[in-house]
C-alpha cells in the first residue's frame, strides 16, 4: 500500500510557445495517467480542464514553459512555470471576460477570458504567482479523499 | 437517443467513429468558444459547433464528450479526424446551422447539458 505523503508519480511536460500542433498533448497524457491509477472520474474531469486550460495559457501568454503533475496518495498536484513575460496586473487577469489574445487566437475557440477562472473553479487548491517581467507560476491540487 | 437516430433527424454525415452510433447521448452543448465547453459536468453529452480544429477535439476529450456535430456543412481537416479518431470520439457533419440542429435536437428530448457548479 501507498505510504502517506509518498510521491508515486511524477511527471514533467515541456510546453513550446505558439505549439497549437500539440496543444493539448499535455493534459492528454495527465488524463489517461490518473485513469491508469483508477482515480474517480469527478477528479479526473476537473484535473483534465485545470491542465488543458493552464497548457492552452502557456501556449498562448507566455515564452514557453514547463507543467509538472504530482500524485501522491492524497492528491494530484499540478504545477505551471513559463519563462515569461508574466502578467501585469493578476487581481484582473483573474477576472472572468478578461483577455489579452488575439483575434487569431479566439479564432481557435480560445482567449475569452475564461480560463484562469475557470482552472481555479475546479482545483481544490489554486495559487498563481506573476508580475510583469517574470515567470507566472500556477499551482493548484486535487484532493482525492 | 442513440447517435444513430440523431445522424438521420439532423441528416448528418459520418465521418469517424462508425462503430460508435449505438452510443445513448442524453443532453447536448452548443458553442464554439472552447472555454465555454470546458464548463459543463454531465457525460453522454452531444457537443455541437461551428468550429473545425484540433481544438474541438481536444476539448472534447478532456470532457468525455463521446460525439461531435459540426454544423453549416462544415468539414474538419484530415489531421483533426485522425486525432478524433485516435482518442474514440464520433464525428458528423450537418448542412444545418447551429440553432436549426439544437432546435430539431431540443424538439427531440435532447436536454441542455447543466453547469457545473463548483
Amino acid at each position: 500500500m501507498f505510504v502517506k505523503g509518498v510521491r508515486i508519480i511524477q511527471i514533467k511536460y515541456m510546453i513550446a510557445k505558439n505549439d497549437f500542433s500539440k496543444a493539448g498533448a499535455a493534459a492528454s497524457n495527465i488524463k489517461k495517467t490518473l485513469r491508469k491509477l483508477g482515480i474517480s472520474t469527478d477528479v479526473i474531469k476537473r484535473v483534465a480542464v485545470a491542465s488543458y486550460e493552464t497548457e492552452m495559457n502557456v501556449i498562448i501568454h507566455s515564452y514557453g514553459g514547463k507543467m509538472y503533475l504530482n500524485i501522491d496518495v492524497e492528491k494530484v498536484t499540478i504545477i505551471a512555470e513559463d519563462e515569461g513575460p508574466g502578467i501585469e496586473d493578476v487581481e484582473i487577469a483573474m477576472k472572468e471576460g478578461y483577455s489579452t489574445a488575439t483575434s487569431q487566437i479566439r479564432e481557435l475557440g480560445f482567449g475569452a477570458g475564461m480560463g484562469l477562472p475557470n482552472i481555479k473553479r475546479c482545483a481544490d487548491n489554486f495559487e498563481i504567482k506573476s508580475s510583469l517581467g517574470n515567470s507566472t507560476i500556477i499551482k493548484m491540487s486535487f484532493n482525492l479523499k | 437517443m442513440k447517435l444513430r437516430e440523431i445522424q438521420k433527424i439532423i441528416n448528418a454525415e459520418v465521418l469517424t467513429g462508425e462503430k460508435h452510433l449505438d452510443n445513448e447521448i442524453e443532453t447536448a452543448f452548443a458553442c464554439d468558444l472552447m472555454s465555454d465547453a470546458l464548463t459543463f459536468k454531465e457525460d453522454k453529452t452531444l457537443l455541437l459547433t461551428g468550429l473545425v480544429n484540433p481544438h474541438t477535439i481536444r476539448t472534447a476529450e478532456m470532457m468525455d464528450i463521446g460525439a461531435i456535430v459540426f454544423v453549416r456543412g462544415k468539414k474538419p481537416d484530415e489531421a483533426t479526424i485522425k486525432l478524433a479518431e485516435e482518442v474514440d470520439i464520433v464525428i458528423m457533419t450537418t448542412p444545418n446551422i447551429l440553432f436549426t440542429c439544437s432546435g430539431i435536437l431540443f424538439a427531440n428530448g435532447i436536454k441542455g447539458a447543466e453547469l457545473s457548479c463548483r
